[in-house]
């Protein structure tokens, strides 16, 4: 391994000289501590490298080690229900409450493995050689390394195995021997190859009803949800890996509260995953780096996140990644250019900026794997704007590059109306797709349903500004009943508390169900105002309060409940029309 | 103290505000610490920001005018800054950087600890959830705060937060009334004489004094030392909590002086300015003070964060609320509106914020009715609110009359349950959200069950 001496250091930036060899991007180890760091720039016998820990004590003239290969992470079967650094370095296993810097140990746990290839097999890359089993009780595929193919020369037999070891040799054409483990090295800054993308024409469920059934995100796809502070980025996230119908979550908390993750890590193994009734922890692997930890890993800590999503993709799964916030990256970026002493563009951020954002959302997508299977990844990535302002930098940026924009909003998240999204700021361009799902799933109506609450949404914003300069009761009769349908709307349906036991993540039945109830509400009332009828009149029925109510009251699994409360909508508000008519006859006869 | 070790003389080449090039003579590592004195005697400390083969680059945290090239002595510390610190800090008074300034006897040092602190391993955390009662409504039941929490006061030049940080302190406490074993670390980041006067007074008024660390950064003392002001406090705060075992309140003020001089610092290092020419890394910095709060697995004390801060022209989304909100878990937001209108402790709700309160609030902890009642709380007053623009446009004769019931819980609601005349406990505090709710239209109450209506509003 070639080796360099430090010439000159300054926080987490060093120079060093060689008269070896070192490859751009090649990650090295610095000093007795053997620190993780990374080439960044190569100029003559000097090299520049980016140092991932906290560099206290280094000095000038101690030993560089090239590592010879890329900056790279080990994926494998071993990371599901667990909680690394930025640098997928286990954080469970030091004994000090603190992070120390330094080389972890590696990850040497046995897992169970059973092998379902046979010697003389040929194994090309991303084919399953085996199925291991973790900790977790949840069978997943051994993958050939994309890179890898070749004759099965030897495989282990079924049992317990420690991740790395070699369980399978393949030789290749040009007859090389290659060694394989359950887990494999990837180099985080690569995407892992995929035999072809495909378009995604299903959505990812996340049990938020404004997100489902007004700005629904496909898999596949990605997302943004830009907010200040406050505002409940974290809380929603979290909601959505609770609740989103991935195969896999990948949580990152990247610059982030310590506190948050610490929540995370006590709750998820305690709530359940809806589908396989297992521990939520299970299907979650999650990647810290807090806000105190070094900078120089949070700008690495994405890719190591967006690395271990494709990891599992290529196993055939649906994978979501929620990262949050991808402003604390961005900013980190900015730090460590601001060190390299590179010109600083818009916001004091790097021009590059705007291409690594790119970079990182083009990972986003709905694959056929090398393995011959199908799988995706979906991104939504949290955006931290100064003083809650969406024209800077990275929140424009990032729009460029999404297909589903969150937007949430203050004046939402101070009346603790979560999630706070601003229906009229917030937009989905993939909505129309979604429509054959939803019919096939029992809501022919739904894309119907949804353009009618958004327009309703909209006429309130333009009604509000309207009733501020004239007085509410001065609009007209039916501009009132567009304010109290919207009302309905937005406290019946849109709101729905992260924190309640029944309406925590919502089914697309029930979400169905409701988009129904409150559609034929609508169309009722409006028929019962056409007849004659006034607005107290319709909020004191007393079917008006179980509406305003049922995202509380009627649980999944309720549906006759909702029968029984669309009865007596039918039922109390035909009675007003009714009567309304009868009047009007009255009046025509008298 | 650390032991000076290694003396050098007549090697410094250049100083260029706080930066002093020397020679490199000797093998020392990055960040150690270091003392440089001049002609004039004075020690000044700092760290080696940067190392080359020939230059050491000394960052002097304190100010440089008297330094001359040929007669600074530069100490060299051989380690980090350190903070010695043992039992008996309680009731003791420590200048900015961590020297004994009571004219007592100085610390018995048990153990020497690096004033930066190590980041807490977020997989030993516990989350927060003792539930901590100050005897304030607008905290107690909208904005709890919990054992390892750090909420912060966004406060105005002129209101009244060192009262209200006073008043947390003293009466803080666990439900049931225990405050156990408690103590408070209270750093005056470049404070006037006056305020730093009134915290002592108002500790020793109340007996907190024999349980309380001070440090002092008076606004006259250096400002670059306000870098190293938290750091010590808060390093103390640790070891109180996490050796001692204690719970720690830290109340930190004001976090604005310590932004300025950072900035102060930065500009002249050269280093590019982000938003307001504050440095970019002010988030991260700021996060390294913030994020040590908290609990750890397994230890019994806790660390708990009232930082203080004043909002420059009174604006949230100036560059240092604006970050701090986005590290700590929640604020409270003070109102000079209020404030002129008497209100007391004028807490604006709306925008304030416990990150932390869903965890340390309900059935287990406080009431299992608390959570429903403080969300139909907020719902309606940020109901009243917009009812007030309205009523500002159109009058009040133009409300509906549901409206105009709006508009009078609004009053109400500031006058009588954020504005207070004397602590209340939480019983107190939650009888007085659901006397306010009975003002309303009850169909309207769509935050509470029906239970909850029957059990609190119609009895």
């Amino acid at each position: 391994m070639s080796e360099a001496r430090i010439r000159w250091i300054s926080g987490p930036v060093l120079r060093a000289v060689t008269e070896e060899n070192f490859a751009l991007r090649e990650a090295v180890e610095v000093g007795p501590q053997r620190l993780l760091g990374e080439v960044v720039s190569l100029d003559g016998d000097e090299l520049v490298v980016q140092v991932y820990e906290d560099t206290t004590g280094l000095k000038p003239g101690v030993a560089i080690k090239g590592t010879g290969h890329p900056l790279a992470i080990r994926v494998g079967p071993g990371l599901l229900g667990r909680m690394f650094d930025g640098l997928l370095r286990p954080l469970a296993v030091t004994d000090s409450p603190f992070v120390t810097p330094g080389v972890a140990p590696p990850r040497s746990e046995a897992l169970a493995f059973r092998p379902t290839v046979k010697k003389g097999d040929r194994l090309s890359g991303g084919a399953t050689f085996g199925e291991a089993t973790g900790t977790g009780g949840r069978a997943q595929r051994c993958l050939v390394p994309p890179d890898c193919e070749g004759e099965v020369v030897s495989i282990a037999s079924a049992g317990n195995h420690p991740e790395d070891a070699t369980l399978l040799t393949l030789r290749d054409a040009a007859g090389a021997i290659r060694e394989i483990a359950m887990s494999h090295p990837w180099p985080v800054r690569v995407p892992r190859p995929v035999r072809a993308r495909s378009p995604g024409a299903k959505p990812l469920v996340t049990g938020q009803r404004i997100l489902d059934c007004l700005f629904p995100i496909g898999q596949g796809g990605k997302a943004a949800i830009p907010g200040g502070f406050g505002t409940g980025k974290t809380v929603l996230l979290e909601a959505l890996a609770k609740g989103c119908d991935a195969d896999v979550i990948v949580y990152l908390g990247c610059g982030e509260r310590g506190n948050e993750m610490a929540g995370v890590l006590e709750e998820f193994p305690e709530l359940t995953d809806p589908r396989s009734g297992r521990p939520l922890m299970e299907r979650t692997v999650i990647i810290a780096n807090t806000s105190n930890m070094p900078v120089a890993a949070r700008e690495a800590s994405i890719y190591s996140a967006v690395t271990v999503a494709e990891y599992f993709r290529d196993q055939g799964l649906h994978v979501a990644l929620m990262a949050d916030s991808t402003s604390r990256w961005a900013e980190a970026l900015r730090e460590v250019s601001g060190r390299f002493g590179e010109l600083p563009g818009e916001g004091g951020y790097p021009a590059y900026l705007s291409s690594r954002l790119a970079d990182f959302y083009e990972r986003a997508a709905v694959v056929d794997t090398l393995g011959g299977g199908n799988g995706s990844v979906t991104l939504m990535g949290a955006i931290s704007p100064p003083s809650g302002d969406f024209s800077e930098p990275v929140t424009s940026h990032t729009k460029r590059y999404v297909r589903a924009f969150w937007a949430l909003d203050v004046k939402r998240a101070q009346a603790r109306f979560y999630p706070a999204i601003n229906p009229l700021a917030s937009y989905a361009e993939d909505a129309h797709v979604f429509a054959e799902w939803w019919a096939a799933n029992g809501n022919p109506q739904w894309l119907a349903l949804r353009r009618k609450f958004l327009t309703l949404l909209d006429d309130q914003a333009r009604l509000e500004r309207m009733a501020r300069i004239i007085g509410k009761d001065a609009l007209p009769l039916r501009q009132q009943l567009t304010l109290f349908c919207a009302e309905l709307v937005n406290e019946a349906f849109l709101r729905q508390s992260a924190l309640s036991a029944i309406d925590r993540t919502a089914s697309p039945a029930r979400q169905s169900a409701m988009m129904r109830l409150i559609g034929r509400y609508i169309e009722l009332a409006e028929a019962a105002v056409n007849a004659g009828a006034k607005l107290e009149a319709l909020a004191r029925l007393p079917c008006y309060r179980p509406m305003l109510r049922m995202s509380e009251e009627i649980g999944e699994q309720e549906g006759d409940k909702f029968a029984a409360l669309a009865e007596s909508v039918e039922r109390e508000i035909g009675a007003l029309i009714h009567a309304g008519e009868r009047d009007d006859a009255a009046k025509a006869v008298g | 103290m650390m032991q000076p070790r290694l003396l050098v003389e007549g090697a410094a080449r250049k100083l260029d505000g706080p930066l002093l090039f020397l020679r490199r003579t000797l093998e020392v590592g990055l960040n150690d610490a270091v003392e440089v004195r001049g002609s004039d005697g004075h020690a000044r400390l700092g760290r080696v920001a940067a190392l080359d083969e020939e230059r050491i680059t000394i960052e002097v945290l304190e100010n440089t005018a008297g330094l001359s090239l040929a007669e600074s002595v530069v100490r060299f510390y051989g380690e980090p800054l350190n903070f010695a610190i043992g039992p008996g800090i309680l009731g003791r008074v420590f200048n900015g950087v961590g020297q004994v300034i009571d004219g007592g006897p100085p610390i018995a040092a048990q153990e020497n600890y690096r004033i930066e602190g190590m980041p807490i391993n977020p997989y030993a955390r516990a989350t927060p959830r003792d539930f901590i009662e100050t005897g304030i409504t607008a905290v107690d039941l909208m904005n709890s705060l919990v054992r390892g929490q750090k909420l912060p006061i966004f406060s105005g030049g002129g209101l009244p937060h060192d009262r209200i940080a006073v008043e947390v302190a003293g009466h803080a406490r666990l439900r049931g009334g225990q405050s156990g074993d408690f103590a408070i670390v209270f750093a005056g980041i470049g404070v006037p004489f006056d305020t730093a006067e009134f915290f002592r007074a108002s500790l020793e008024k109340s007996g907190a004094l024999e349980r309380t660390a001070l440090f002092l950064n008076l606004a006259s003392d250096s400002s670059t030392q306000r870098l190293l002001t938290p750091r010590f406090a808060l390093t103390a705060a640790e070891y109180l909590a996490f050796v001692e075992g204690k719970h720690v309140l830290v109340i930190l003020t004001d976090l604005t002086n310590y932004c300025e001089a950072l900035r102060e610092v930065s500009s002249s290092k050269g280093e590019i300015p982000s938003r307001k020419g504050f440095p970019g890394y002010m988030y991260s910095d700021l996060a390294t003070l913030y994020e040590r709060a908290g609990c750890i697995k397994g230890r019994p004390g806790t660390l708990t964060q009232l930082p203080i801060l004043t909002m420059p022209a009174d604006d949230i989304g100036h560059p240092i609320p604006d970050l701090t909100g986005y590290i700590t878990e929640g604020q409270i937001v003070l109102s000079r509106d209020l404030d002129r209108r008497g209100v007391y402790p004028p807490i604006n709700v709306l925008p304030s914020l416990s990150r932390l309160m869903k965890d340390g609030i309900g059935g287990r902890y406080t009431d299992p009715d608390h959570p429903a009642l403080s969300s139909q709380l907020y719902a309606a007053y940020a109901r009243a609110a917009q009812t007030r623009v309205l009523a500002s446009v159109v009058g009040e004769e133009g409300l509906s009359p549901a409206d105009r019931k709006y508009l009078a819980f609004g009053g109400d609601f500031e006058h009588s349950f954020v504005g207070q005349l004397a602590a209340r406990s939480l019983d107190e505090s939650l009888a007085a959200g659901w006397d306010l709710l009975k003002a309303l239209p009850k169909t309207e109450l769509s935050r509470l069950s029906d239970k909850q209506i029957a059990e609190h509003i119609d009895k």
